[in-house]
Order: structure tokens, then sequence, then C-alpha cells
């Protein structure tokens, strides 16, 4: 086999020199099928169950809009506020250098090594009444904890590490002679940033804030500490679902699952799209 | 005009520089350090007594091995995904390679809580496959292997993307050099591919116990949180600090936060290492 393999000339010859493609795609494929594909179309087969006109119905019903609408905004301030932070521990952590540099780097991987449920236990702690930075909020009058603002910081504080992350990698590798350049026209630091950097860096970052929002959007683990949890005012999508779960109300759940899944399928897309820009980018600087 | 070494800004944003530093800084210290720190402070607070009283509490106890039994059935499992996929798209060429890279990464992109509803609906009592199940005596949601099943869906990519990238990084050259020398697929493997890629494959799965043993929304869903029965321990967490029992939670989530920290430190010894 593997004569022939050598012996048939140049176009195919990489092509399947190297044995075990059968069983590891095969694995790969069972694997995907058993643990992924089924149970993701068995939700689209409930889907297509329950029928347009009750799904509408459910999607639409206020609960369900206000749960959409307060996922929706606690993520876009939660991407926001990552927005800006992420992009200012990328620029610190790959331009400068001082002490403890390694242990801020190493800091960026706390939330996604942390399980949610521990997150959400320590930062409703943290920001309740007796905590670190309950009371000191408190006299601002800053109420965090079961608002909206503990939804998204939540959110926040699971998703920041796809933004520095995205970034980084993006910063490290641009060609520092651009810089220089701008810098003996005689362009002022901000300048610098904003008509050479940043433009570099858009791809990335988009693509880190959309992974980001994505991944806040279906965040649940974190939030459903710190939430509060009542219908209208501070329960997210994702727990709706789960309560219509318990309700054995599994047509509910479908549904709303769901439309969460083709948030997420979106984002994915428009993430890809991003990413493949980025490395053009990439290419195209270096 | 001055020549400033190149990669570095003339003195007069060494002021800027020293500002954003100081706000990097600040803002992690707050929002990411403060919450690691106060998990065991919380825990600890009533002295190192308690602690042990709430750690080797029944309850916690069942939780952790629950907890543990998972970890150990996922990972060698996604292991062996995980080679399986980087061996068949790193090192050959099929139609629709492209689209198979995209399905590996889908479990990420999913909330877990979603994921959960997939597997109620599929082998719940309610769901597609709930009454051939019941026929055959056999219970999937609500016990072991659902918690198992949900896990192994979430942690998926978790191997394959950090060996995947390497595999495809190296090429093939070396491989199939062994192959014109004789060696068979299993020679290969543990001989030339294994050593090129055991620290990023140990680093996936250090990256996939850590995610297993905290996954929360998907194992709530499928394991019906039966107290010392289906309680992992994240749910265990979720459980105390409903009854209000806040040290014993922290207690708890102690012992995941330990298994998260121990996971960066050996995420930088390897680092260090591959780089090296």
């Amino acid at each position: 086999m593997t004569a022939a393999a050598t012996h048939t000339g140049a176009p195919i010859r990489a092509k399947r020199v190297l044995p075990g493609f059968t069983l590891s795609l095969g694995t790969t494929l069972l694997y995907m099928t058993f643990i992924v594909l089924i149970p993701v179309i068995t939700l689209i087969l409930k889907g297509a169950e329950i029928g347009p006109e009750r799904f509408w119905r459910i999607i639409s019903s206020p609960r369900a809009v206000a749960a959409f609408q307060i996922t929706l905004t606690a993520a876009l301030i939660a991407t926001a506020f990552n927005a800006i932070y992420g992009l200012l521990m990328a620029w610190v952590l790959v331009r400068y250098e001082f002490r403890g540099k390694r242990i801020l780097d190493a800091l960026m991987d706390v939330p996604f090594a942390l399980p949610t449920a521990v997150a959400g236990l320590s930062l409703t702690a943290l920001f309740s009444a007796n905590g670190w930075f309950g009371p000191v909020l408190d006299a601002m009058g800053i109420q965090v904890v079961y608002t909206i603002w503990g939804i998204a910081l939540a959110m926040a504080f699971t998703s920041v590490p796809f933004v520095v992350r995205t970034v980084q990698p993006v910063l490290e590798d641009m060609d520092p002679a651009l810089e220089q350049a701008a810098l003996t026209l005689g362009a002022r630091p901000w300048a610098i940033f904003t008509r050479v950097v940043f433009p570099a860096i858009l791809p990335a970052w988009l693509a880190g804030c959309t992974t980001a929002f994505a991944r806040s959007l279906g965040e649940f683990g974190a939030i459903v500490f710190i939430a509060g949890n009542l219908p209208f005012r501070t329960e997210i999508a994702a727990l709706l679902a789960y309560i219509r779960l318990e309700e054995f109300d599994y047509n509910g759940a479908a549904a709303i699952a769901l439309v969460l899944l083709a948030f997420a399928l979106v984002l994915l897309v428009v993430s890809n799209v991003l990413q493949a820009w980025a490395s053009r980018h990439r290419e195209a600087s270096r | 005009m001055t020549t400033a070494p190149l990669g570095q800004l003339p003195g007069q944003t060494r002021r800027g520089e020293r500002i954003l530093i100081g706000l990097a800084v600040g803002l992690t210290l707050l929002f990411i350090a403060a919450p690691l720190v106060f998990i065991f402070v919380r825990a600890f607070a009533q002295g190192w007594q308690v602690y042990a009283a709430n750690i080797l509490h029944p309850a916690t106890l069942h939780a952790i091995w629950l907890t543990t039994i998972t970890a150990i059935i996922v990972v060698p499992l996604n292991v062996g995904f995980g080679i399986a996929a980087a061996w068949a798209v790193a090192k050959h060429r099929f139609p629709g390679r492209g689209i198979l890279v995209t399905l590996i990464e889908i479990p990420f992109s999913i909330s877990p809580i979603i994921a959960g509803i997939c597997y109620l609906l599929l082998y719940g009592r309610q769901g597609l496959l709930g009454p051939w199940l019941q026929a055959n005596d056999i219970q999937v949601v609500f016990a072991l292997p659902g918690i198992v099943l949900v896990t192994m869906f979430v942690t998926a990519p978790f191997v394959a993307r950090e060996v995947l990238p390497l595999m495809q990084a190296q090429g093939s050259e070396q491989e199939q050099a062994a192959v014109t020398l004789g060696a068979n697929g299993w020679q290969i493997f543990t001989r030339v591919t294994l050593p090129n890629i055991k620290w990023a494959l140990l680093y996936g799965a250090v990256l996939c116990t850590a995610r297993a043993v905290g996954e929360f929304g998907g194992v709530s869903v499928v394991s019906g949180n039966i107290r010392g029965q289906t309680n992992t321990l994240p749910l265990h967490v979720e459980l105390l600090f409903n009854d209000l029992n806040a040290v014993g939670a922290f207690a708890a989530a102690s012992t995941l936060t330990l298994i998260a920290v121990v996971a960066l430190v050996i995420k930088a010894i390897l680092e260090g290492r591959r780089q090296s």
C-alpha cells in the first residue's frame, strides 16, 4: 500500500500517504454526530413540531420579549465595557514592560478557567451590602446586585478574555516601522494610535467583541447568582428557558432555546467573516 | 528630528504610558483579581475547622466524587476525539475539511443551557428516545450518563483546537519519512507525532479538565439537581448558596477555584516550555 502510494506521482502523492485516515475521520464524524449533531437536530425538529404560529406566540409573549430585551441590553453593556477594557489590556500587555506583567497576563485567563458558578457566587458577594464593593457603590447610590448592572457585570467578567486574546497576537505581529514612519512624519501619539494602529487591529478587535457578545448572550451560571431572577426585571432568556423546562413546558423551552441558538449561529458566522478579514489584514501588513 | 530607538516612544509619552499601565493594573485588580481572592477570604472567614467541616460534609464529598468521575470519563474521551480530529484534518486532504473544522468549534458558540435542553429533548422522558429508553430501563437524563454526555458536548473542542493548529503548522514531512522507512501507523503516531504535540495535548487536556469540572448550565438542565445523587460540585455551590449557607458555598467553591488556579499555573509552565 505504501509502495503504491509513493509511486502514484506528484499531484496525489501528499493525499493519503499517511495511514489512519478512515479511522481518524470515522471517529471524528461518529463523535460529532452523536455528541453534537443529533442533539442539536433534535432541538430543531422540536421547533418544527411546534409550528410557526405557536412558536411565534411563545417567543412574542410579554415575558419572553422582556427576557430577550434584558439579555440583549446587558450583553451590549458588557461588550461595550469589554471593548474598551479588553483593548486597554491587550495594548498594555503587548507594548509596555513593567513589573508584574506576567501575572497580569495570567490573570486575563482567570475568567476562562474559573467555573462560571464560582464567578457568579463571588461577584454577588463582593457587590452585595456586606461585600468589599457593595457598601462603596451603595454610598454612591449604585445598586449592582439584583439589577441589570449585575447581569452585565457577570457577562463582562466571563467574556473579557475573548477581546484581549484576539487583539493581543495582532498587536504583537504589527510592524513597528509603520509607527516609526508616522512618528518621523511628526504625528502625535494619539494620531498614531487612531490612524495607524487602530485600523490595523480593527478586524481582530471587532471579531473579539462579537465572540464576547455571543458568549454574553448565552451566559447562565454566573448570572443566576447575581440577577435575582425577577420576571420582567432581571430574568434573562436562558433562565426563562430553564424555568419552562422545570414547568415541563418543553415547547416553551425549545422555542426560546432555538432563538438563542439562531443568535449564536449568526454571530458565529459574523465572527468567522471578521476573523478571515483579520487574517488577510495581518498578511498584508507584514 | 531626534532619533528614537525602534519601538520606543519619545519621553513626553512616558506619563501616558504610566497612566495606561496604572489603569490596566487597577481595573484588573478590582475586576478579575478581587473575585478570585474573595472566594478564599470568605471560605476561611470562620477559620480552618469550619472550612474542613464544610468540605468533609457528606453531601460536599459526594459532589466532589461525582465531579471527579465525570471528568475522569470525559477528559480521556475528548483527548481521543481531539487527536482523531486533528490527525484527520491536519494530515490529510479531503473535501469538506473546512466545514468539519467549523463544526468542531460549534459547541463553543452554543450556550451550555441550550446543549442541556437538546439532550433533555433527546433522552428525556418526553424526549425523542424517551419511550425506547424507558422500555429498556436505561436512565440517561437525571443520572450520570446525562451529566457525562452534556459535559462531553461542552468540552468537545478543547483538545482538538489546541492540537490541530500545531499539527497543521508542523506539516507531515516527518510522518511521510517514517512511512517510507516502513513504520506502521501506531509507530508513526507514538514515535513521531506524539513527541511533537505532547505539550499542546497536555495543555488541551488541562483546559478540558478545568472546563469539565466547572460545567454548570448544561449539567444543571440534565441532572435534575437531586441532592446527594446528581449534584455535581458547581451545582452544589448553588444549592448551598440557595440554602443561605454562604460559608459552605464558598468552601465548595474554593475547591473549584483551586483547580482553576492549578490549571492556570500548568498553562504558564507549559507555555514557557513551548517557547523555549
